[in-house]
């Protein structure tokens, strides 16, 4: 294949005076796939997308989507191009409702922000944003304004407005987080199942294994700033390294993740407590 | 546009509100006029005050355009006798504009008390410099001839008053519609989330910026309108913090609900004024600082949240 | 030679009563991280109290050295009294609110206390001139100047140790140090959090209270006192760094000398300068020159 990957990282490095939270990072995504990043608390993670989508600029290295240089530029750049995320704690406008919400994005990513000169309930929009509804299944909630949505619900939501740039690549900070254990899949299934049809190369953070296992065809697993592991999750979740630094070795039950630190945080085998 | 506006319930009440009051305002005694002008004049720049504080950002520096549209208008009366209203008021609304376009773009990046105090700095830098030179009238200020209306002087101050209801009743429904489009409807976003804003593609600093042009030419029409209603302008009465911290209390007193609220509040503050002068002289600030506490603890979404509530209890019970 | 002389000792003595009343300010933003619009009020209150009780004190044909004990008496009344009743009965039950709102509230309560002065004291002005004259003239190179301008000089540096010594010193001032830093894990851990508030607010009350007794002797003291000071100790308090003491001491200074040189060389500069300075150190740096470098996340 002669195009170039939908995102592709060079040695990509990120230190917070004197603390490396990004070493040297080197990743390949095609168009579609879907991969799971995993690691313990402080292993960067989360520096890794925010340096992707332009919240926080490397130290050093390359950004590259299909083909074009994306280092270092702006958040609302980044969704221009084309590179979206969300957020580890739900970032949605809590005193609009679902639809509001929904709305407002829409007028913003459509026309590249030529539609918020009218108004944000055009019938279009209000059957994008329908549809939208329908694909994540929250339309139930439609009106309900989004402080009073539960974590899942909100999870959703905030998913949902961040694909409606219609990104080609997506990353998902901790999608499952905060969220009760009967609703984890249910969300999983509905946002891959939703991302799978337009085809687009989505970068999950997650704790849980399982769900791990279940929807990604890559593992990319972090420890201290470095990627220890890049391969698919039945050989990724067997590799020796991985067990010593990311799962633990008695597949102890995930437990909720507090949110990552800058500081690379002294890392050792998950506890079993 | 004219889509949005004609079938908006606002801007129909809006009309027909201001309509009442022109023709009305004909057979009032002469007081009644002069504080319904006052009060509506204020009302602009308050509309302007409004709309920043639904993207939540409050200013105590406003006073800083009011004063350049009052000065503007006196200082091109004084030195080039240019008397037109139409001419007074674009010199006024586009002097501090223009003002509010350069200092928005270091502005637009503070927020909450940065933003107050760095917008109060401004407001005072302006109000020390006319109070110390001579050549711009210092404490005393200085007076505006009448205005004229494409050459004709009118004998009463009726044209006056018909003038600053068309110009609060236009600013209204313009308001309205902002308000109404998706630029609108970025403010409360802004307030609610910059962050997902951001991500979804916005600039929030253009967009404040934008916003803070607004307010800043609607409080120079203020300004303007005011002085010509005057007839004088000085540094206390226009420049002075304690101006910026009147707008912004009529802005609390009237809340965020309409755009009607503002020149709603603006009267009351007027009329208020008038009586608690001819009551207690000297409790008037009791009276708007006792007001300005009893709202912030048991009515802060302002007067027009308790208008609303009236009048659905009234569409309820019918 | 004159010349800077006086603009010297002018900017001085400026900078020492701006440095009394801006201190309190600072300090309850430092700990209670409300902007208190009110303070300008203390210090009309305090000037006020003062006055009454120095012409007072004359007409009763006391000694002029008891005007002394009067400003400091008067003082520690305002800060006391008003400070106690502001904060326990508005103050306390908006802490959770958003800050500009709470200036908002204490902009409110200033307009309050400057029509209860009038209630109180009437709109004639006092002029409260003995312990001024009490302590009458002396010859610095070649110009002759108030002894009380000195005095204040030294109050100020009495109130600075004074804030030094009780922060770094005793109990109190630690627990205060911890409260600044973060007050749920002080009150975590068993400090009295309310109390430490209610304390912190009267000190800063009566010390911009102080500011205003102390200053009564030297001007007429009438309606409106206060309005200018307010804004004037915004600009030394932002200058400085909100909640930085050291700051307020700095930024007295140099709002105190700029104003006596321009007072001196340009007149016409005299506020403006203050407030470009201001606007100035809010735009390259908003936490002011002392308090530390943080990275901004707007």
């Amino acid at each position: 294949m002669n195009a170039a990957p939908a995102l592709k990282v060079i040695d990509l490095c990120k230190s917070f005076s004197g603390i490396t939270a990004a070493n040297n990072i080197n990743v390949e995504a095609a168009d579609g796939d879907i991969i799971g990043i995993i690691g313990a608390n402080g292993a960067g993670k989360t520096v890794f997308v925010n340096m992707i989508t332009g919240y926080l600029k490397p130290t050093s290295g390359k950004i590259e989507y299909h083909g074009k240089d994306i280092t270092g530029i702006e958040p609302r750049d980044a969704t221009h191009v084309g590179v979206c995320r969300s957020f580890q704690v739900s970032q949605v406008f809590m005193t609009m409702t679902v639809r509001e919400n929904l709305l407002i994005a829409l007028a913003i990513a459509k026309d590249e922000g030529k539609a918020m000169l009218s108004s944000p309930r055009s019938p279009d929009l209000v059957a994008e944003a329908d549809r939208m509804m329908q694909a994540y299944k929250i339309h139930d909630h439609a009106d309900a304004v989004a402080s009073t949505l539960s974590q899942g619900v909100r999870k959703l939501l905030d998913i949902a407005m961040a694909v409606v740039a219609n990104p080609k690549v997506l990353l998902l900070d901790e999608p499952t987080s905060g969220v009760s254990v009967g609703e984890k899949f249910a969300i999983m299934d509905i946002v891959i199942a939703a991302l799978k049809e337009k085809g687009v190369t989505v970068l999950f953070v997650e704790h849980d294994m399982e769900i791990v296992e279940r929807y990604v065809d890559r593992v990319l697993a972090f420890y201290q700033g470095e990627i220890i592991c890049d391969a698919p999750p039945a050989e990724a979740l067997q590799d020796p390294a991985v067990i010593e630094y990311v799962i633990g070795h008695d597949h102890a039950p995930n437990r909720i993740p507090s949110a990552e630190t800058a500081n690379a945080a002294v890392i050792g085998t998950e506890s079993n407590a | 546009m004219l889509q949005i506006l004609r079938s908006d319930k606002t801007v129909r009440w809006t009309l027909f509100g201001f309509f009442v009051l022109a023709v009305t305002g004909n057979f009032m005694p002469t007081w009644v006029q002069n504080n319904l002008m006052f009060g509506m004049a204020r009302g602009l720049a308050v509309l302007g005050l409004m709309v920043l504080w639904r993207t939540g950002l409050i200013s105590f520096g406003h006073a800083l355009y009011f004063g350049i549209g009052a000065y503007a208008v006196a200082l091109a009366d004084k030195h080039f006798g240019i008397s037109d209203i139409f001419l007074r008021l674009f010199l006024a609304m586009g002097t501090a504009g223009f003002v509010g376009l350069c200092l928005g773009f270091i502005l637009r990046k503070y927020r909450s008390i940065f933003f107050a105090m760095l917008s109060l700095a401004f407001s005072m830098v302006l109000y020390g410099v006319l109070v110390k030179v001579e050549a711009l009238g210092s404490t005393d200020g200085f007076s505006v001839s009448a205005t004229s209306i494409l050459g004709w002087v009118p004998e009463s101050k009726y044209t006056l008053f018909c003038a600053i209801i068309v110009a609060s009743a236009v600013s209204a429904c313009m308001v309205q519609y902002y308000l109404k489009t998706g630029l609108g409807a970025l403010t409360t976003a802004i307030r609610d989330n910059e962050l997902r804003v951001e991500y979804l593609g916005y600039s929030v600093a253009q967009a404040i910026h934008f916003k803070y042009v607004i307010s800043a030419a609607l409080a120079g029409a203020s300004g303007a309108m005011m002085a010509m209603a005057l007839g004088q302008v000085d540094p206390d009465s226009m420049v002075n913090w304690t101006v910026s911290g009147e707008l912004v209390f009529i802005t609390v007193m009237a809340g965020p609900g309409s755009v009607i609220a503002p020149f709603i509040g603006g009267v009351v503050f007027e009329f208020l004024r008038t009586y608690a002068f001819e009551l207690a002289p000297h409790a008037w600030q009791l009276i708007v600082g006792g007001t300005l506490l009893a709202i912030i603890f048991f009515l802060p979404m302002g007067l027009w949240s308790l208008l609303e509530r009236i009048w659905v209890r009234k569409g309820s019970s019918s | 030679m004159q010349l800077l002389i006086t603009i010297f000792l002018d900017g001085l003595t400026y900078a020492s009563y701006l440095f009394i009343v801006s201190v309190g300010l600072t300090i309850v933003f430092g700990v209670l991280k409300i902007l208190n619009v009110a303070h300008g009020a203390f210090y009309a209150w305090g000037a006020y109290a003062a006055a009454y009780a120095i012409t007072y004190a004359a007409d009763m044909e006391y000694a002029d050295w008891i005007g002394f004990v009067c400003i400091f008496l008067a003082a520690a009344a305002v800060g006391v009294v008003l400070g106690m009743i502001i904060e326990r009965v508005i103050l306390r039950h908006m802490y959770a609110q958003d800050e500009v709102l709470i200036a908002l509230a204490t902009f409110g309560i200033f307009l309050i206390l400057e029509d209860v002065i009038l209630l109180v004291f009437g709109v004639n002005p006092y002029f409260a001139y003995q312990p001024m004259a009490l302590l009458g003239r002396i010859p610095v190179g070649g110009i002759s100047r108030d002894v009380y301008s000195f005095t204040l000089m030294a109050l100020a540096c009495i109130v600075a140790f004074g804030c030094w010594w009780g922060l770094t010193k005793t109990k109190w001032g630690k627990l205060i140090s911890v409260v600044i830093y973060d007050r749920e894990i002080s009150q975590a851990m068993g400090i009295n959090v309310s109390m430490v508030y209610l304390i912190v607010f009267v000190i800063g009350a009566g010390l911009g209270a102080l500011g205003g007794a102390y200053v009564a002797p030297t001007l007429s003291v009438a309606p409106g006192f206060g309005i200018d000071v307010i804004v004037l100790s915004f600009a030394v308090v932002v200058i400085g760094g909100m909640g930085s003491i050291p700051g307020a001491l700095i930024g007295a200074l140099m709002v105190g000398i700029l104003r006596a040189v321009a007072v001196h060389k340009m007149p016409e500069l005299e506020l403006f300068v203050v407030f470009a300075v201001m606007a100035g150190v809010l735009i390259i740096r908003p936490e002011g020159l002392f308090a530390p470098a943080k990275a901004r996340t707007i």
